[in-house]
């Protein structure tokens, strides 16, 4: 669409600046105003450069949240998007189930969030829980309080039942907006099973899962209130994952200016990934 | 094939499980959570809803939650329909650039932004009010209503504009009547984004709030922690968390689908 | 290729059809030689796109069989069919390249891929897309995509018909001329049965050896274009074919003889004798009435100009009539008379051409 050039356009624009300067911006300095400094309370603050950013990027501690950090991120992406596709798939496309379906699976994407992590740390009890028990009594030997295997199996299966929804829901949306014809002269020209996934609903759907992959990326990438209910990082420090760690340092230890760097880095990280994805995948939906 | 139904019936029963043990927890007295195991409930009570009722401490935290996401919505969608339509309409400098900062903005950790918000709503005097925690909510909810907003907007041929104003209307009442009306699919699309992420969202909630506006959610894990144990309760609180989610879903079941598929990338 | 032999097809959209409303088709008899060009030409909401699916294998009818060559095939799915099918909009596979969409069809039977190259070619070649075939089909315009489409059809040798659904509808006029001589030509180089769905005569009558006029869920001609032309069996297909259409007027029926206001009409048809009451008409297109020296008198309302020809708007023993006046005959301003040529006046009872009760 040939779109009239108009600079009276930001005017329009405006009130969305002004609300999102407000809150982005302002933060943003504070932030980088703490990076840069050293404090001892009392709010007397010190010049000290870039000392802050070095630390972090050298310290073993980041390099440790921030790898449990994408093995958990690849993790959810690898099982929630091919099952979220899965399921769009064998979605009904008319008829009142479609309805049904579609209010059940939206459930968890609104349940407050803490809300979500009570629930699974209560359903993942060993003593009390339902998953908790069920798997006692299946004979493993599952407390995801103690061992570090079960507290990843729960985050990450509790992570799978809050935001699958969300990759079926938009599945399911570039599913029905295509045309029956494609189907029709699909059977017609003899594609398999396989052949029509590959060549008509894959190609169909690639735009909307271009958003559900960049929203569960970054949303993933952001997590912290479900963690910190379910598991507080623990146990130990095995579930740590990045947002969990800043608060500890900014809130638990008070250390303003590391905790304002990786602030920072964490950020710029999350900017520089979901900016390569975007533009990769805009350049082959134009090409 | 024949067995498609299957896929989505496990998964959906999957979804219930956690939800269930939530719910029938809320009827179980708290001897009866810690003491026996029990699939169901075996003497019903209603005595935690009737705490959550009677006392306001408990109710106010739905009231004010309830509050600044009404708020949030209503400023979220506001502001971005203008916005939305001059991305739709209209190139001006800086425009790509723009929509891909305002992008930018839902990548933003609510934990990196939590102390310097604190800081800033307390400059400015609106800590613990509703209004702070509504405003701190468009950081993410005016680019996601923007993005939403301008995918139905292109979907509106330019001509319905162009005939409006030889007819005679100008600019604010086209937009007003005719414009706003002709894609308010995707109006109450945004606003149920908008009203989700509100709703689940507690980290900069809970930071902004002390008493005043101290959403439920929040309200809860003070609970578990100060008043000991007391899992009825909190199971009854969150399950009252989920029924305006599930409401709301209810009245945009047949918009949800739509609303991203028509979201641009 | 085959010859197509639709019998009793019943169809009906509802699970249990109660009144005739309920039916989209209501009894098709039809038989189509191989080779042959066909045109089902009706209005939107006739059911021809229906009867097209229940070829293609896309629909089961209610009632009824499809045979091909004699064999039937009703229970058979598309793929086992070996049909083609073009649609209304131009269904391309987008991130395949032309050559890759050609060879579609082809690949999933299991050709072998050096026949499937040359196939590939000669189709492009016939289709003109042979300069494109790298390209990818997403970016073609509107009407590429449809020559996709149809080379998709085309390309296999083992099809028995094609059919066309309204495949002209988003292409651009200037564009649908051009794309229809091509289909004419195609079907001259490629003699298989095609089968053209439109609501447009000028495309059907154009494309088509025979067409077959559809209304509500009913076939109530099938003829050549002249058939159609001279003889309409319906008067739904004498308004619908022609421009302007048939005029009708009732009429009463007397020893045999159609009566209007008084005046007797000489027709075609005469009744034979014992021919049941009923609604009775006549039919006359404007090509075939005439301004006369002496005849049946009527009085001018408006003359419109039609390039070659004008059309004369008249009132005549109290109906309105149009009538077609050729370049340079002078239409009087008063005392008007019109000549009914007796071989083109039908007389109808209740809507069918009367003295041809048998099913069309």
């Amino acid at each position: 669409m040939n779109k009239t050039v108009n600079q009276k356009a930001w005017l329009f624009v405006l009130p969305v600046l002004v609300l999102v300067a407000f809150n982005a911006i302002i933060p943003l300095m504070t932030v980088v105003n703490y990076s840069v400094q050293e404090t001892f309370g009392n709010n007397v603050f010190f010049w000290s450069g870039l000392r802050w950013f070095e630390d972090i990027l050298r310290s073993e501690r980041f390099h440790a949240s921030l790898t449990r950090q994408a093995i958990f991120t690849g993790s959810i992406l690898l099982i929630e998007v091919p099952l979220g596709v899965l399921i769009a798939l064998a979605m009904p496309r008319k008829g009142i189930w479609v309805s049904v379906c579609l209010v059940l699976m939206a459930m968890p994407l609104l349940i407050p969030w803490n809300v979500v992590g009570a629930m699974w740390n209560i359903f993942a009890l060993p003593n009390i829980g339902l998953l908790g028990k069920a798997l006692n009594a299946m004979g493993f030997d599952y407390n995801y309080t103690r061992q570090v295997g079960d507290a990843w199996f729960t985050l990450i299966l509790m992570d799978v039942w809050h935001w699958t929804s969300l990759v079926v829901l938009l599945a399911y949306a570039g599913l029905v907006s295509i045309p029956d014809a494609y189907y029709q002269a699909a059977k017609i020209d003899g594609a398999s099973r396989w052949a029509i996934f590959r060549y008509i609903q894959l190609p169909k759907m690639k735009r909307v899962l271009t958003i559900a992959i960049l929203l569960r990326f970054m949303d993933s990438f952001n997590i912290y209130t479900e963690p910190v209910v379910l598991t507080g990082g623990g146990p130990g420090n095995a579930t740590t994952l990045l947002s969990i760690d800043l608060v500890k340092i900014a809130l638990g230890q008070f250390d303003l200016g590391p905790a304002a760097a990786m602030s920072l880095i964490y950020f710029l990280i999350i900017l520089l990934l979901s900016w390569i994805f975007y533009t990769v995948m805009t350049r082959n939906e134009e090409g | 094939m024949r067995a498609k139904w299957l896929v989505p019936t496990l998964y959906i029963l999957f979804l219930m499980l956690p939800i269930y043990w939530l719910v029938s927890m809320s009827f179980k007295t708290t001897n009866e959570i810690l003491g026996n195991f029990t699939l169901w409930p075996q003497n019903p009570t209603l005595e935690n809803y009737r705490v959550i009722f009677t006392d306001p401490s408990w109710y106010m935290g739905y009231v004010n939650s309830i509050s600044y996401v009404t708020l949030n919505t209503i400023i979220s969608v506001s502001a971005a329909l203008p916005a939305a339509y001059a991305f739709s309409r209209y190139r001006f400098l800086g425009d790509k650039h723009l929509f891909f900062w305002l992008l930018t903005n839902r990548m933003a950790p609510a934990a990196v932004f939590a102390l310097p918000f604190f800081q800033l709503y307390s400059a400015v005097g609106l800590f613990d009010t509703h209004i702070a925690v509504a405003l701190a909510h468009t950081l993410f909810n005016v680019p996601l209503a923007v993005w939403i907003l301008e995918g139905f907007m292109s979907g509106v041929p330019r001509q319905l504009d162009e005939t409006a104003y030889i007819d005679g209307y100008s600019f604010p009442r086209f937009f007003i009547r005719i414009f706003i009306p002709t894609i308010k699919a995707g109006v109450g699309v945004a606003a149920f984004f908008c009203f989700m992420f509100s709703w689940v969202e507690l980290l900069l909630a809970k930071t902004l709030t002390a008493v005043a506006a101290k959403p439920i959610a929040a309200t809860m894990t003070k609970t578990a922690s100060s008043s000991g144990y007391e899992l009825g309760l909190l199971a009854a609180a969150g399950t009252l968390t989920i029924i305006p989610g599930a409401i709301v879903i209810w009245f945009v079941r047949n918009y949800i689908a739509k609303g991203f598929a028509l979201g641009r990338v | 290729m085959a010859r197509i032999t639709l019998e009793n097809l019943r169809h009906s959209y509802s699970a249990s059809p109660s009144g005739a409303e309920d039916w989209a088709l209501k009894e098709i008899n039809l038989e189509w030689q191989d080779g042959g060009a066909y045109a089902l030409l009706g209005p939107s909401g006739c059911g021809k796109t229906t009867l097209l699916n229940i070829i293609s294998g896309l629909l089961r009818p209610s009632a009824g069989r499809v045979l091909f060559d004699g064999e039937d095939v009703t229970p058979l799915p598309p793929e086992k069919r070996q049909i083609a099918q073009v649609f209304q909009f131009p269904v391309v596979y987008d991130t395949m390249s032309v050559f890759d969409n050609l060879a579609f069809p082809l690949r999933n039977r299991g050709v072998a891929e050096d026949a499937v190259q040359a196939r590939v070619r000669e189709i492009a070649e016939m289709t003109d897309l042979a300069a494109m075939l790298d390209q990818r089909a997403a970016g073609l315009t509107a009407d590429g995509k449809q020559k996709i489409s149809l080379g998709r059809g085309l390309v296999r040798e083992d099809v028995n018909a094609i059919l066309f659904d309204e495949p002209l509808t988003v292409i651009d006029p200037h564009l649908k001329f051009q794309l229809r001589s091509k289909l004419k030509e195609l079907h001259h180089r490629v003699p298989k049965t095609m089968i053209y769905v439109t609501h447009d005569q000028t495309e059907a009558l154009t494309f088509a050896d025979q067409v077959v006029v559809m209304n509500m869920g009913e076939v109530v001609q099938t003829g050549t274009p002249e058939e159609l032309f001279e003889r309409p069996r319906h008067t739904f297909v004498g308004h619908f074919i022609g421009s302007p259409g048939m005029n009708v007027i009732p009429c009463t029926v007397e020893g045999g003889r159609a009566l209007v206001e008084g005046t007797a009409f000489e027709t075609a048809n005469p009744l034979p004798p014992g021919t049941p009451e009923g609604v009775f008409e006549i039919g006359i297109r404007p090509e075939f009435l005439r301004l006369a020296e002496s005849g049946v008198p009527a009085t001018l309302n408006s003359v419109a100009d039609a390039g070659r020809f004008r059309i004369a708007d008249v009132t005549c023993l109290g109906h309105r009539l149009k009538l077609l006046v050729p370049e340079g005959r002078e239409i009087p301003a008063t005392d008007l008379r019109l000549a009914f040529d007796p071989a083109h006046t039908w007389l109808y009872r209740d809507g069918w051409l009367a003295g041809r009760e048998e099913t069309p």
